[in-house]
């Protein structure tokens, strides 16, 4: 490693997720530590296939702004680069965009005038065809073979980031870099690498801290700081109140993996089954013993898309006789609700249409009949949830199910007066599904070969926005 | 007869990545963990029956150091699909505690 890293090089994660909350006192403890980069992710693929369809942060502009403004009043004092990956909730273009007119606006508040590094991985249809009709992109199961039609059906195709990108723009003299979509563990382990911290430490580093201060026992703590080394890496939070221990740091590789062993990254894979965890002192764990293998470049394509609309309604049911028979009554009920709705509604116009009922309180997790000997519940809440083509055909068939879904009787000709609506107007359009369309990966010649890098330096007076497309 | 309830102290299960679930089995001390963590009633069909995966893509790593298991199945619905009702995957590891491990 470089000497000027002899004692390691020190990246601190302010956070799990950047909009989360960055604390300002554990962002001041991580500067005085001596951190020699301030590296964290903006979102995943966890919360769903929403924010890479609809371009849509997870978190709001407000919060994004707190933290950024934060981070940057700590660059400006420590003069330490920046370094954020899968930017606004999904890595597309759209996303990053929005979290790059934040970056700016804060910047023009703090009087900064930083380089930053846009890091574009998102792919045009018609380049993610030409690679897969070229046999360059393989199914990683559940899924199979890749079909134009399921890149038609996209919204935003992303394709996920390793180092490279970051090491170049490192290199070429970013202050603050934007990524889109990057593995969580290669926002936070390309600084290390850039220095020549060898690359098993680095990533497995970048694993343990993608969460920010998951990794650690006590979970009042927002970052964690990372400091790698030749011979491995130490962990610690960024709270002083709050600790590492062996058990906490190696149980993050659990963490939204199937595999806590093995990690495949862009380019290769992290061994970490000859990793030991040594308490360096009450408060910092020791890791050594991490390999990374180098393979030949993949990486993995997300693709999201909106498909169908829904429209939901939610009653309250506290009718004895329909809770003495919870399960009878939903397959009476839905039963009706198609019934009615295609006698309501001509076919044509209907298209193919999908009614779910959710029994809150009953099984509404599994859909599963519950074990015999259930004790009934005091009452249930019931959620319609319909599927159709298009926002108003989902909104007809509600407003078709909603007299039955008032009061259709647990025991037929009994009076009842209504259930227990929560809203009105009762029904709710809740918009487009969102689904993930692709599990798979696209082998490159050369990391950047997917990547457009684009510069906007705000030192240069007139502030002008250089592009280098590679590949 | 020991259920997955009495010889764990923790089980959670969390989406890993949109088209996979996957469940920690953290037993109470090695022995629990030597006896149980390849017990058959943890086979790949329990996963097929529960959750109606295809048994062949279950995955089952056991981690000595933690006293844990680790298993995954691919998802039988996409997440945030038509039919979604845990996003997170985060409940569906009540279904396990009730298994009988012998």
């Amino acid at each position: 490693m470089n000497e000027q890293f002899s004692d390691g090089v020190k990246i601190l994660v302010p956070t799990g997720s950047l909009g989360a909350g960055v604390r300002e006192d554990e962002v001041a403890y991580g500067v005085s530590r001596g951190a020699h980069a301030i590296a964290s992710d903006a979102g995943s693929t966890d919360s769903g296939a929403a924010y890479l369809a609809t371009g849509k942060s997870k978190n709001n502009r407000g919060a994004v702004k707190r933290d950024l403004t934060i981070l940057m009043r700590a660059q400006k004092q420590a003069g330490i680069p920046i370094i954020i990956g899968t930017s606004g909730q999904a890595g597309g273009d759209i996303n990053l965009d929005w979290t790059r007119d934040i970056v700016l606006e804060v910047a023009g508040e703090l009087d900064m005038t930083p380089r930053i590094a846009l890091l574009r991985c998102e792919q045009d249809k018609a380049t993610v065809k030409r690679l897969n009709a070229a046999g360059r992109v393989r199914p990683l199961p559940p899924l199979g073979p890749l079909d134009d039609a399921t890149v038609d059906a996209c919204d935003h195709i992303v394709a996920v980031m390793g180092v490279e990108p970051y090491l170049a723009a490192l290199e070429s003299g970013a202050d603050i870099i934007l990524g889109g979509r990057s593995t969580d563990t290669a926002v936070l382990a390309c600084f290390p690498i850039w220095k020549g911290a060898p690359w098993g430490q680095a990533w497995h580093a970048g694993k343990t801290g993608e969460c920010g201060g998951q990794c650690a026992e006590e979970r009042d703590v927002s970052g964690a700081l990372l400091t790698v080394r030749d011979d491995g890496f130490d962990v610690e939070p960024l709270s002083l109140a709050a600790r590492c221990t062996p058990h906490s740091v190696s149980a993050h590789m659990l963490y939204e993996n199937t595999d806590p062993f093995r990690l495949t990254e862009p380019g290769g894979t992290l061994d970490v089954t000859a990793a030991r965890y040594a308490p360096l002192d009450a408060r910092t764990v020791r890791v050594t013993g991490s390999a990374w293998e180098p393979q030949s470049y993949t990486m993995k394509l997300e693709g999201a898309g909106g498909g169908r609309y829904q429209t939901i309604m939610l009653v309250g049911i506290q009718d004895p006789d329909v809770l003495c028979d919870i399960e009878g009554f939903h397959d009476r009920i839905l039963a009706a609700l198609y019934d009615r709705t295609r006698k309501s509604i001509p076919a044509d116009e209907l298209g193919e249409f999908h009614i779910s009922l959710r029994m809150y309180g009953w099984n509404a997790m599994t859909g599963a009949p519950v074990p015999k000997g259930t004790p009934t519940p005091p009452e249930i809440g019931m959620l319609f949830v319909a599927t159709a083509a298009t926002q108003e055909i989902a909104n007809a068939i509600a407003h078709a199910c909603n007299p039955y879904f008032f009061h259709y009787p647990a025991v037929m000709d009994k009076e009842l007066p209504s259930y227990g609506f929560a809203f009105t107007p009762a029904d709710v359009p809740r918009g487009q599904v969102y689904e993930f369309k692709l599990n798979h990966v696209v082998a490159v010649d050369d990391p950047m070969e997917l990547i457009r890098t684009e510069w906007i330096d705000l030192s240069v007076p007139q502030a002008q926005t250089l592009e280098a497309a590679n590949g | 007869m020991a259920k997955v309830r009495d010889v764990c102290h923790h089980v959670r299960s969390k989406n890993a990545g949109p088209f996979w679930v996957t469940f920690d089995l953290f037993f109470d001390g090695a022995e629990n963990y030597r006896k149980y963590h390849n017990s058959p009633a943890l086979s790949p069909a329990l996963f097929e029956r529960l959750y109606g995966t295809d048994p062949a893509l279950v995955k089952t790593i056991p981690v000595e150091d933690l006293a844990m298991v680790k298993i995954s199945y691919p998802r039988a619905t996409p997440q945030g699909g038509m039919e979604e009702r845990d996003m997170h995957s985060g409940q569906q590891y009540v279904r396990l505690l009730e298994v009988e491990l012998d």
